[in-house]
């Protein structure tokens, strides 16, 4: 299909996006890559009064870091966060995260902040934003709102948002030198919707985990940072410990039916993920042999 | 308020201007204004692939752009690669190893084939299909259109060592 007719307006400047949003509110949407709004728009899921295309705010766009910060623009693309060399050196777990997301010419238009803003519940972005601790930088009439990665997520596409404001960047913090990562995810095919996906950061200190971050995806109508990640910090990680976090993270956990998967299959495959996680990263090939029941 | 927008770009090295309505995708664009049917239009959201295009040297789904999007970008179609001859190799490829059937999927696929052996000389199979994992076929199936690009990866190597 084709989407219904709208009025376009490039925006010249974020203050001149800003004036835009706050005229026109909820009648108005952001376009940056399109590459959620715009399958939305074809398919008339949404039909906006106004499109606000801010994909010339070049000042939007790229990754720069500064002392412990890892700050990247709203504008930055996929194939941008891929090639990244802050990026691969800071926050290696967005790197292993991008290449899961959709197909390359798709990442060739498809931006960071066009994906958190948009929030689905299966893509991958959001749920390392609750991994790695983000803070999410908003602009709106009333200045600049500094919101946490754990408290910008509320549901199935919704986002702490508000119409009027544009969200310009995310900041996080530089990942220490000796933490390590683990990002997989179920698909039917490379680059579909994840069924379930889990985004982890650790720290590990004599064999055991003195920090772990689980973000879990595709498991709730919004990413999970599971709280069920304590029961293995701090502890000599057993079958029977893992068994218990397993247990724990399945009471966490509110998945939805779909035509991928039932909620059942997504518990099953959100415990089979914690598994190989804890496994791979405690390089405890013992752990992982099957999904704890 | 649904005013036209004039734009000016760069379709296949030729300067192009006109007045688009901002509902028009760059897909229909291509193929209603300047009848350059070459790029296909299948799902129009983004899933199988068929409407490849090149938007200042990188593929894109041209479905999922708005021609208004498309203000001072250079462009390049099926048919700017087949006429200057950048994919003379691949499409013959294609022929002689029975990588099409009903044609649909082709120029989408020839855009993301001569992407990834642009990026990548020597690629192995599993990452042929990796990069063409957004482009569906429906008739063939996907084995032949591996061999026609793993051959021309190994002829062009052979050509530039």
């Amino acid at each position: 299909m084709k989407a219904s007719a709208f009025a376009y307006a490039r925006a010249t400047s974020v203050a001149n996006a800003l004036e835009m949003l706050t005229t026109y509110g909820e009648r108005a949407k952001v376009l940056s890559g399109g590459q959620s709004l715009l399958p939305a728009m074809n398919l008339r899921l949404v039909a906006p009064e106004l499109i606000v295309d801010i994909g010339e705010l070049t000042e939007l766009r790229g990754v720069a870091v500064k002392g412990e910060v890892l700050t990247i623009g709203a504008l930055t693309r996929h194939a941008d966060l891929l090639k990244s060399r802050e990026v691969a050196a800071h926050a290696p777990l967005l790197k292993d995260a991008v290449a899961h997301i959709a197909h390359p010419a798709i990442r060739n238009r498809g931006t960071i902040g066009g994906s958190l803003a948009h929030a689905d519940p299966a893509s991958e972005l959001p749920a390392c934003m609750l991994t790695l601790g983000a803070t999410i930088i908003a602009r709106g009439p009333g200045g600049e709102r500094r919101i946490a990665a754990n408290e910008f997520f509320v549901g199935i596409y919704e986002t702490a948002l508000t119409p009027q404001e544009l969200l310009v960047a995310v900041e996080l913090p530089v990942t220490p030198k000796n933490s390590t990562h683990f990002f997989h995810e179920f698909a039917r095919r490379h680059g579909d919707y994840a069924i379930v996906g889990l985004a982890a950061q650790a720290s590990i200190r004599d064999g055991r985990f003195a920090d772990l971050r689980l973000g879990f995806f595709a498991v709730g109508d919004r990413p999970l940072l599971a709280e069920s990640a304590s029961k293995l910090v701090d502890v000599a990680i057993t079958p029977a410990v893992l068994i218990e976090a397993a247990s724990a993270l399945d009471d966490e956990l509110d998945p939805l039916e779909d035509q991928q998967a039932t909620p059942a299959m997504r518990r099953h495959l959100a415990k089979v993920l914690l598994a190989r996680c804890v496994s791979l990263l405690l390089a405890r090939p013992d752990l992982g042999a099957g999904a704890p029941a | 308020m649904t005013a036209t927008v004039a734009i000016a770009l760069s379709v296949n090295g030729e300067l192009v201007e006109a007045n688009v309505l901002p509902r028009l995708n760059l897909a229909d664009f291509l193929r209603e204004h300047l009848k350059l049917t070459g790029t296909h239009v299948g799902c129009e959201h983004g899933v199988c692939g068929a409407c490849t295009v090149r938007v200042n040297g990188d593929i894109v789904r041209s479905c999922l752009m708005l021609a208004v999007q498309t203000q001072n970008a250079a462009i390049e179609t099926i048919e700017g690669l087949s006429d200057s001859g950048e994919i003379a190799d691949l499409q013959s490829a294609f022929r002689e190893r029975n990588a099409l059937q009903c044609g649909f999927c082709t120029p989408g696929m020839l855009m993301a084939a001569q992407d990834l052996l642009k990026q990548s000389p020597c690629p192995d199979r599993e990452r042929i299909r990796e990069h063409l994992s957004g482009n569906y076929c429906r008739c063939t199936g996907y084995q032949a259109i591996v061999d026609a690009i793993e051959s021309t990866a190994w002829a062009r190597r052979g050509r530039r060592p």
